[in-house]
């Protein structure tokens, strides 16, 4: 069962390295956003794995919620600042 | 191994295929908002299926629910930042992607 769980850690950091193509030269600000939303998204499935292959699921699942917290509320604010800006 | 070993690995692998797709279209599609689109919806759900199934594997006690938890957090958290993003971007002048005028077949 732990095999299991490293090889679909190793398949999501594959997939990680496919969304910091867009984070990296995505056109533009909003493009880079989407694709760091998108990293942290796969970053919280990464960690409970970690998790679950460490055999410390219960203090994973904290550095998960933070880390789930921290890219909303990221995301967020971002999408505020450009918003007042108003222009690119 | 258990039957709850194999509705885990069903959910997880779901949930990777999930995954695979919103990459796949967050890389591929022409235009910001169609692929936030993709990003937007496949991540959600993958998200939430990952999480069932790690929580399934767990057990019952309260570590699983607060797993259950952090799963219902983002299916509400993720549409709301994909929707004030998008929402930025609208009013910032980004233009949606259309198809030439010749080329509509």
């Amino acid at each position: 069962m732990h095999g299991f769980f490293l090889g679909t850690s190793i398949i999501l950091c594959f997939l990680v390295l496919l969304c910091l193509y867009r984070g990296i030269c995505g056109p533009g600000v909003l493009n880079r956003i989407a694709g760091i939303s998108a990293i942290g998204t796969k970053t919280l499935v990464i960690l409970l794995l970690m998790g679950v292959i460490y055999g410390r699921v219960e203090m994973f699942v904290d550095i998960s919620m933070v880390y789930a917290l921290l890219n909303f509320i990221g995301t967020l604010a971002v999408s505020k600042y450009l918003e007042i800006e108003g222009e690119i | 191994m258990s039957a709850i070993n194999f509705i885990s690995i069903f959910f997880i692998l779901s949930g990777i295929v999930f995954f695979f797709t919103a990459s796949i279209g967050l890389l591929r599609f022409p235009d910001f908002y169609s692929r936030l689109h993709a990003t937007g919806k496949g991540d959600t759900l993958a998200v939430f299926l990952c999480f069932l199934g790690v929580s399934f594997f767990h057990g019952f006690n309260l570590t699983s629910l607060k797993i259950i938890f952090i799963a219902v957090f983002m299916l509400l958290a993720q549409p709301t930042a994909t929707h004030a993003i998008s929402r930025a971007a609208f009013r910032c002048g980004v233009r949606p992607w259309m198809k030439k005028k010749g080329e509509d077949k």
